[in-house]
């Protein structure tokens, strides 16, 4: 039954509408020669919005590192990073955000966010063996927070567990900046054999096109517009804008992806996100240098009397664009009927650079592909930039004004129950972590997560990291910091790090302090990658993460993979026995700035970052990864929030030990406690190994200090007894279950 | 003793079930596409395995549609005649729905799903899975699952009492069944049972999940060497 085409008259007004700006529209009427038909200007928007052009931050994205000898694509090149792995196997990576559909739909936006990173690793042909995730949000008293983290947490589990991919790391923070603006970063890693990938692009005259996996439905129409502007009081209307996802069909289409693929007629392939239709078919046809014809009319669709531009535009989730030899029809539909999945010829490669779509034999839009994608017509934007207004305020703190608590067990206490330090295992019990049987961290925890390969003893290595204050105090540090944490995450873990992936979620671009912090992140994200050797593999912008009243805080996460060669000989972050000597590898300063202790206890929102140099932070890595290659070490564990304190006793916990330290006289007692000045590590060494464990120090100029031992079941310090460590861990366990519980 | 892994759509173990049957027992291992109307060369000899999931979404019930495939079908033969059928989290839902195993598993007690290691006591040795095991020992074998909830009536839990039919209880690292070590709400912590006969087990913990030393706990590989009846140690 052929619907009668509805193309509405369009002028500015209408580009407008669609979130172009006037300079865009008069872009694309010099383009086309004409005024474009209302569905071609609903391609340009989506295309040219933020979410698929990133026409605002691709300057500065290009002079992050992108090369590596082990680097098989470069950034932006296909779906996601490629990285060789030795033993003939690849690992494909990336993190992508789903902050403004969480906001308005929690369940349906974190699930679909699981679902469409998974995606873009499966459609180059590599299988999907752990997914991490980064999640934010508000003070957890407010109950819309708790809504939202309930929602967002068991759409993660709702689709990962069903899809059957271990959801295995992921970091949980709160903080008043996130109170509107969530931010859900989802991230995949898979492996594929060199060589067997699949590339996102089109080419052959004649060769048929087909959709594959779920119907195209309206949901999700506008929805990489929808990400592109600042939440505004309206955003609850957004809700038809978040896309609807079925864990099952992922599934069945992973499994009939890969198959497919083993036929050898498929030519290209990607998944349909961001944008849907439209953004596949463009993207594949610019990357293969050719034109397409393709028949909305023949797309499998849930509802009757769907639009042109609805086809085009809806972002329903589980399909795959694949470009397919002709001739070879029959082995590819034989797949898809084996999975009971929708498979339908939509249209064919011609030659030329256009992309036709046809609705019942009329030409509903025609528009040349390279012009709509970025690195071809789609616009880049230099954005003007101006140092924050609150730096002043920042660079007025004096730790001198801050007076010594006279209660340290209460402190200890109130930190160990601070979300942001606390046990994350209400949220993290929701997920099956050990589905594939490859999570090597399961009984053997470590900073970062082990997996394991069944092909080889190898691992990889896999971790998120960023702490937004130290980017909101000190873009450039904090920056550069987020990536030196995920690096000693992965160095603690006995690995090495390898290359990283990047969500990179900011205000308003057009806001210069917003891309003040923007442009220096990058900057100190830059700096720190090229000393630890790990290039930028791709990962995805979110800007607009705004609400009336303020922007989040600059939150650039690290998505980082590292490799160990045998996996049995990770390092773990557990105490092992009773009388093993704790040290400290790296330096103490009397710092508190923008750490849990001061922003929580003393209410000083804004400082400057916690200490940090670049070279230091090399230094104590190589240290650690030395101690480890040596086995002089038994645990290994980075000091992050929460300071030294708080390191210690999860080195305890984890190894259900007890242990007594002293801190340094010369240094303020609450700054050594509980201070997060960067690159230090906290290291358990066994009594017997204890003189060529500091020989070995002392020869390699590492700096350190001795600070206590493995012992009983309190916690002690300065001969003080705190508490039990069941006390403890009973506190550290229950602060956030109790919230939902 | 060979295998067979039944594969249903929406199952996300069955990889892991092979592997473990294949790589680390080294045993012959089939699989079984549910489509399929046969056992191939399996016989009453061999063992077929339920791995778990999401068969079909778990959309319905968990395991509900499952039970109409037509690989189903030849598993209840294939139990019917005394054949070894072992069903794991979504294996033991779809067992149940089939009637191979009484009881049903409904939603956990907290409504959440949930993935952790968990101690269980073996309760008998009255079967090849449990035959090696130490009944005072726990082991430590890690559940995920949504819909883990043993329940019987009361004359179904009379019967699996009178009969030796349970296998393994919830515990805790001590070995107390206790109410605080029963992770779902599952009826006097029932975390595995047997059909009558004793040729069909069924159990919500993953054992394939720890059969190597490389994951750190190889509790569950102590069931398969049971099954296969492995002098060890």
């Amino acid at each position: 039954m052929s619907i009668k085409v509805h193309q509405p008259a369009v002028n500015e007004e209408t580009a407008k509408s669609l979130g172009l700006l006037s300079e865009e529209y008069e872009k694309i009427q010099q383009i086309l020669g004409r005024i474009p038909t209302f569905t071609e200007l609903s391609v340009y928007a989506v295309m040219w919005s933020e979410h698929c052009s990133y026409k605002n931050s691709i300057k500065y994205l290009k002079k992050l590192p992108r090369k590596g000898k082990a680097l098989l694509v470069e950034a932006g090149e296909e779906n996601a990073g490629l990285v060789d792995i030795g033993d003939g196997w690849a690992c494909a990576f990336k993190i992508e955000s789903h902050n403004h559909p969480s906001a308005v739909e929690p369940f349906q936006g974190a699930a679909t966010g699981v679902g469409g990173i998974s995606r873009d690793i499966f459609t180059m042909g590599a299988r999907p063996i752990a997914s991490l995730n980064s999640l934010r949000f508000g003070n957890l008293d407010n109950k819309r927070t708790q809504h939202l983290l309930k929602g967002v947490v068991k759409g993660i589990s709702h689709y990962g567990n069903c899809f059957g991919v271990p959801t295995v790391a992921g970091e949980v923070y709160f903080d008043d900046c996130y109170q509107v603006n969530p931010l859900v970063n989802a991230m995949s890693v898979g492996i594929v054999k060199v060589g067997e990938t699949i590339s996102a692009t089109s080419e052959g005259v004649g060769n048929p096109i087909y959709i594959v996996g779920a119907s195209t439905g309206k949901d999700g129409i506008h929805g990489a517009t929808f990400a592109s502007e600042d939440l505004g009081e309206d955003a609850e209307d957004k809700i038809p804008s978040v896309q609807v996802g079925d864990p099952f069909t992922e599934k069945l289409l992973l499994e009939a992806t890969l198959e497919v693929i083993k036929t050898g007629a498929v030519v290209g392939m990607q998944d349909m996100g961001a944008a849907g239709i439209t953004c596949s078919t463009n993207e594949m046809s610019a990357k293969g240098e050719h034109g397409m014809k393709i028949w909305l009319d023949k797309v499998p669709t849930r509802q009757k009397n769907m639009q042109p531009f609805e086809i085009l535009l809806s972002e329903s989730q589980e399909r795959m664009l694949i470009v397919v030899q002709k001739g070879k029809e029959k082995e590819v539909e034989a797949v898809f009927e084996k999975w009971d999945l929708h498979c339908a010829i939509i249209g064919e490669v011609t030659e030329g650079n256009l992309v036709q779509y046809y609705m019942n034999d009329e030409l509903v839009a025609e528009v040349p592909a390279d012009t709509l994608v970025l690195g071809g017509g789609a616009p880049v934007y230099d954005r003007s930039y101006k140092q924050p207004s609150y730096h002043s305020k920042r660079d007025n703190f004096n730790i001198n004004t801050i007076s010594l608590p006279n209660n340290y067990i209460e402190i200890t206490k109130q930190l160990i129950q601070n979300p942001n330090i606390a046990s994350k295992r209400f949220i993290y019990k929701q997920y099956d972590s050990m589905v594939g049987i490859n999570n090597a961290s399961t009984n053997k925890p470590s900073d970062a997560t082990v997996i394991r390969l069944k092909e080889s003893n190898k691992g990889l290595v896999v971790t998120v990291d960023c702490n937004s204050r130290y980017v909101h105090a000190d873009a450039y540090k904090g920056g550069a910091i987020a990536v030196s944490e995920a690096a000693r995450n992965i160095v603690c873990t006995g690995a090495k790090p390898v290359a990283i992936t990047n969500c990179l979620n900011f205000g308003n671009p057009y806001d210069e302090e917003v891309y003040w912090n923007f442009v220096h992140a990058l900057k100190g994200m830059g700096d720190a990658c090229l000393k630890f050797d790990t290039p930028v593999t791709g990962g995805n912008v979110s800007f607009y993460n705004q609400s009336p009243n303020r922007a989040v805080n600059p939150t650039p996460t690290i998505g980082m993979l590292g490799l160990i060669d045998n996996v049995d000989d990770a390092m773990t972050l557990p105490f092992k026995k009773e009388g093993d000597i704790i040290y400290l590898i790296g330096t103490c300063r009397n710092d508190i700035s923008s750490s849990e202790y001061l922003v929580h206890h003393h209410k000083v929102e804004l400082s400057p970052a916690p200490h940090f140099d670049l070279e230091e932070e090399a230094t104590i890595q190589n240290a650690v990864t030395n101690l480890i290659q040596n086995k002089l070490i038994a645990s290994a564990h980075d000091i992050s929030e929460g300071g030294l304190f708080i390191a210690v006793l999860e080195s305890a916990m984890a190894g259900n030990l007890g242990f007594e330290i002293n801190t340094n006289p010369e240094i303020r007692k609450d700054a050594y406690l509980f201070g997060e000045g960067q690159s230090r590590v906290i290291v358990s060494v066994d009594a017997n190994k204890q003189t060529h464990f500091e020989q070995f120090i002392l020869k390699n100029n590492i700096p350190y200090s001795l600070i206590g031992i493995v012992k009983g079941n309190d916690v002690v310090v300065d001969n003080e007894r705190y508490d039990s460590l069941v006390n403890y861990k009973e506190l550290y366990d229950t602060a956030i279950e109790k919230y939902f519980v | 003793m060979k295998f067979g892994v039944v594969v249903f759509p929406g199952s996300n173990c069955d990889a892991d079930v092979i592997h473990v049957c294949k790589e680390v027992m080294q045993c012959e291992t089939r699989v079984l596409w549910h489509k399929d109307t046969h056992l191939q060369d399996l016989t009453t000899e061999d063992c077929i395995m339920i791995p778990g999931g999401f068969s079909y979404g778990d959309y319905l019930r968990c395991g509900a549609i499952a039970r109409f495939s037509p690989i189903m079908e030849k598993v209840i033969e294939h139990a019917n005649k005394g054949g070894y059928v072992f069903g794991i989290c979504n294996g033991f839902q779809v067992l149940c729905e089939s009637h191979l195993l009484p009881g049903a598993l409904l939603a956990n007690n907290h409504q959440r799903f949930i993935c952790q290691n968990q101690y269980l006591l073996p309760q008998t040795n009255n079967t090849a899975l449990t035959q090696q095991l130490d009944l005072t020992t726990p082991l430590n074998i890690p559940i995920a699952h949504g819909e883990g909830r043993y329940f019987a009536d009361a004359d179904t839990l009379k019967m699996l009492k009178q009969n030796d039919q349970i296998l393994f209880k919830y515990c805790d690292a001590s070995g107390n069944i206790t109410e605080a070590a029963n992770p779902n709400g599952s009826i006097e912590n029932i975390a595995g049972i047997c059909n009558v006969n004793r040729n069909v087990f069924g159990m919500m913990p993953h054992p394939e999940r720890c059969a190597e030393s490389v994951l750190g706990n190889a509790d569950g590989k102590k069931l398969f060497e049971s099954l296969l009846n492995l002098v060890y140690g």
